[in-house]
């Protein structure tokens, strides 16, 4: 009848995992991002930021690659690895802190849209759909244009300017958690809404939100290189990708290189974070297998 | 113990008003089980839910020995959930998949602060479990890990935990198959005995009704149409729909067969319903008055009421 | 060649020791187990068993329908009117499906497009097996449908118009509609109201009546069963576990688990008689027990039910059972059912 499968002693973040583990993309996916969160982690002990990533040295300007500089020199004598190596910082630390606001409030947001349905609802959403129909990237200028061109403020509008996309998600998962009979279930033991949307719904739309998380992540580091690349964002001599790719425009004829490996970076993080989350997506949803 | 007096609930839809329970009324005495029959969408379901105020009813009187838990505050309500209790038809969405059987089942005597003790209230958890039947081991495993029997178990044990005297079943055994259903109905019955509950038993299946419930409601679109001791309502059924129903019943014998009543017609909508009998539209002795009037319940002595002009 | 896969027999369909297995992740799900089964032309056959013992494997099976992956048959034959389905290719299959065998599942919806009126849908169907213009067909289409008791006033109507109940006739109208020698309904009632579910077993007992289409009644409701069916095979773990006719088996059962299923059921004509209930659970499909897969869940079980498979006892031509409390094959002087 149904074949049903069976996963023994195991929670369903377990199932989750099982399932993730047997696809091979959604893996690379996993590694590729590991290996640059350890790369921005340890990007200190790979090359000193001052002494390296930020010194200029005219003499060495616009090399290519070689064993001295595998990456070649910038036009101002950095070494592009180095600055590749400490961009993944500003990426990623971004990246998660915007996701994280995105998320937090995001979550809160559509949860109660959600679970309380009704005008809540139709004000929330109807607010949603307004932000939706501005494009992140043009949100987040408008934001940085007002309060400056920090790492901070990027992160803030970037997570800003992606709530709304949360509040979806979040909303719509939490309408299918309320109707189910555990919800009930809890009411009728007397739990209190509070009670019921932080121990019985949102664990339950954890996995459409994780999916969310890993998705817009990739969304906002490519907004990230964006904005510098539009020059709004972080300001030399920052080593950021999308300023190096800026940057490098003057020397696309003879100094290809200059381009290639930042460009390469962003591209490699976009799509490992894509490729985690269609993994996540597939493994958390059993009907697609 | 329980006594429901005019009871309505209406939904409103794009349609306008869903009429999903309409001017119910019945009592129940305490340690008896009220069996509530009748077919989807015969509001069943949303009695049941309306006398735990799971959803708000539109009117009526609930009233649990004595107070009418429509005017409960909600932190009385929340107290008094300890004595009223629901057991849900549906294994596989009525527990949460990410609580173990032992949080499940913990859950309710932590939200109501009945036993502070953690380790005393592991301990009446495995009491509880033993008492409805499932094993020490499977405590910590996750509900999707059981099949639905267990977690129908599992559902009663959490139910039980706030030591109720009263507990709705809404269809605790149309998802299981026959020798497990037989198995829960057992274990409900045992436990009524045990602990002097009192049960409202909603179902569809006529034959596990007139086997678990001492009286019987039937309901049809919204409506109680007939209400009446097991034994009597099967024996002398006085609505025609009762009479259709009890003779749909597949008998699993090839002995003692009945003569088939084969319903014809149209269900009538219950979405702003005409000033008439509902069931008028398919009964095979409406007259000019059922299809005019709406007929109310009537007592006929012997707890035996019914809500037709043509059977009084 | 050809000669070889021809059988001799009345039987318009006949399962041999057929096996279904699922291959997953976590293990083979045995979900057909040596299944025999057999059904004469014009016959009605009911195939009653639990949740998860292979009643709908073999149904698809049948169909070959079975997705596969994960499902694989692994051994086997189906003679439909003589001809081993197993051997024929995917384009042979095709014809022979809906044109002479025809499915029908429990929840109307699936099988209904959502997108057509009713009567083109069959009209449709109508068409694809019979070479007739597009008018003529959808004249017959609408007296399908007023034979399983659809005016033709609602013919043009879509299948949301339609409640579950004329749902559930419309796709047997739709079934019907290519004429097969052969309808499998897989619980075709047990999604419907009792009141409605009377109407549609009223109306399979008309047709029957009127085309003698032989049919497979898959359904875990003995009561549907006694209504329709002319012979009951009960199934347990994928596996026939007792067959004869209607009354063979409602009247004088002697497998422990059907006799099982009979006590479970609450008695309508005596509401005190306690259930008593098969105690224990379905066996895991991925490793089911040895010997006799009953033998965990059955009262009677012996050393030898733990060990060997029981061979089939005969208590008339028509009936036998597999079970070991028969070994001497003197099915008569047992004494199970004295209780």
């Amino acid at each position: 009848m149904q074949n049903k499968k069976r996963y023994r002693g195991q929670s369903q973040v377990y199932q989750i995992w099982y399932r993730f583990r047997h696809n091979k993309s959604a893996m690379l996916g996993l590694v590729i991002i590991s290996l640059l969160i350890l790369i921005a982690v340890f990007a200190d002990v790979l090359f000193s930021y001052d002494g390296i990533a930020i010194k200029q040295n005219i003499m060495e300007r616009l090399q290519a690659p070689s064993a001295a500089h595998p990456m070649g020199t910038d036009d101002y004598g950095r070494d592009i690895l180095a600055r590749v190596v400490h961009g993944s910082r500003i990426s990623l630390g971004i990246g998660f802190g915007g996701v994280a606001i995105a998320l937090f409030g995001g979550t809160i947001i559509g949860a109660i849209a959600g679970f309380y349905g009704g005008k809540v609802d139709m004000v929330v959403m109807r607010v949603t759909d307004i932000f939706m129909a501005i494009p992140n990237i043009l949100m987040a200028m408008i934001i940085v244009a007002v309060a400056g061109t920090s790492a901070v403020t990027i992160a803030i509008s970037l997570g800003i300017a992606a709530i709304p996309t949360f509040t979806r998600v979040a909303r719509g998962a939490v309408l299918t958690v309320r109707e189910m009979e555990y919800i009930e279930s809890a009411r009728a033991i007397g739990a209190k809404n509070s009670t019921i949307i932080s121990k019985h719904i949102l664990p339950n739309c954890f996995a459409p939100l994780l999916v969310q998380t890993t998705l817009s992540m990739a969304i906002i580091i490519l907004s990230v290189s964006g904005l510098s690349y539009l020059g709004m964002g972080i300001k030399a001599p920052i080593p950021e990708w999308g300023s190096m790719l800026s940057a490098s425009r003057a020397y696309l004829q003879g100094n290809s290189y200059m381009a290639i490996f930042p460009g390469l970076a962003i591209m490699l993080t976009i799509l490992a974070l894509n490729l985690l989350g269609d993994g996540l997506r597939d493994a958390s949803d059993p009907k697609l297998k | 113990m329980l006594e429901v007096k005019g009871l309505k609930k209406y939904f409103k839809t794009p349609h306008g008003m869903l009429h999903a329970v309409d001017d119910v009324s019945f009592s129940i005495k305490r340690g008896t089980t009220l069996g509530i029959v009748g077919e989807s969408g015969c509001g069943k379901s949303t009695t049941g839910r309306a006398i735990l105020r799971l959803i708000e009813p539109t009117a009526g009187e609930v009233l649990f020995e004595g107070t009418d838990i429509r005017k409960l505050s909600t932190a009385e309500l929340r107290r008094l959930r300890c004595e009223m209790q629901i057991i849900f038809q549906d294994p596989f969405s009525s527990i949460d998949p990410r609580q173990t059987i032992a949080q499940t089942i913990e859950e309710p005597m932590k939200l109501q602060g009945i036993i502070r003790d953690k380790r005393e209230r592991m301990a009446r958890v495995l009491e509880l479990a033993e008492m409805v039947g499932i094993a020490e081991r499977l405590m910590n495993a996750y509900p999707h890990e059981l099949d639905g029997g267990r977690r129908q178990r599992v559902g009663i044990a959490r139910a039980l935990a706030l030591n109720p005297r009263f507990i709705v079943c809404d269809e605790p055994v149309s998802a299981l198959d026959i020798s497990i259903q037989a198995q829960i109905l057992n274990l409900l019955s045992d436990l009524q005995e045990r602990l002097d509950l009192t049960y409202i038993f909603i179902t569809h299946d006529l034959s596990v009704v007139n086997h678990f419930s001492d009286d019987i409601a039937v309901m049809y679109l919204g409506r109680l149409v007939e209400k009446a001791p097991a034994e009597e309502l099967f024996t002398n059924p006085l609505h025609p729909y009762t009479r259709a129903l009890l003779s749909a019943i597949p008998i699993p014998s090839l002995h003692n067969r009945r003569e088939r009543i084969i319903l014809k017609g149209e269900i009538t909508s219950p979405i702003e319903p005409e000033k008439a009998c509902r069931f008028a539209g398919r009964c095979w002795c409406a007259d000019d008055r059922c299809r005019t009037e709406e007929p109310s319940l009537t007592d006929l002595g012997n707890g035996h009421f019914v809500s037709c002009f043509q059977a009084n | 060649m050809r000669e070889k896969e021809m059988l001799q027999t009345d039987n318009i369909l006949e399962i041999r020791d057929l096996f279904v297995e699922y291959r997953t992740f976590d293990g083979t799900v045995k979900a057909v187990n040596g299944l025999d089964l057999s059904l004469k032309a014009g016959m009605t056959l009911g195939l009653v068993g639990e949740t998860g013992a292979g009643k709908t494997t073999a149904g698809l099976a049948v169909m070959q329908l079975i997705q596969q992956p994960p499902g694989i048959i692994r051994g086997g034959s189906i003679y439909f009117n003589g001809e081993n389905l197993l051997k024929k290719s995917d384009r042979q299959m095709r014809a022979v499906r809906g044109s002479r065998i025809s499915m029908i599942f429990q929840d109307p919806m699936t099988s209904l497009n959502p997108v057509h009126s009713v009567q083109d849908q069959i009209a449709e169907v109508i068409g694809e097996h019979e070479k007739i213009k597009k008018s003529e067909a959808v004249i017959k289409a609408q007296e399908l449908l007023e034979m399983v008791g659809i005016p033709a006033a609602r013919s043009k109507e879509y299948p949301h118009q339609f409640s579950g109940g004329m749902k559930q006739r419309v796709v047997i109208a739709m079934a019907l509609a290519a004429n097969p020698n052969l309808l499998i309904a897989d619980e075709p009632t047990t999604a419907l109201d009792v009141t409605i579910q009377a109407q549609v077993l009223e109306m399979i007992k008309e047709l029957r009546r009127k085309y003698s289409t032989a049919m497979l009644i898959i359904t875990h409701d003995l009561g549907v069963v006694a209504e329709v069916c002319d012979a009951v095979s009960v199934i347990y773990a994928g596996h026939i576990v007792e067959h004869g006719t209607l009354e063979d088996v409602f009247d004088h059962n002697l497998h422990p688990y059907t006799q099982g299923l009979f006590d479970s059921l609450p008695n309508l004509q005596d509401r005190k008689v306690k259930l008593k209930p098969i105690k224990g659970l379905m066996p895991d499909p991925t490793d089911l027990p040895k010997g006799c897969v009953f033998h965990p869940r059955c009262k009677y079980s012996m050393p030898i039910c733990e060990t060997e498979k029981p061979a089939r006892a005969h208590r008339t031509d028509g009936h036998y059972v597999e079970c070991h409390l028969y070994d001497g094959g003197d099915v008569k002087k047992s004494k199970v059912r004295t209780t």
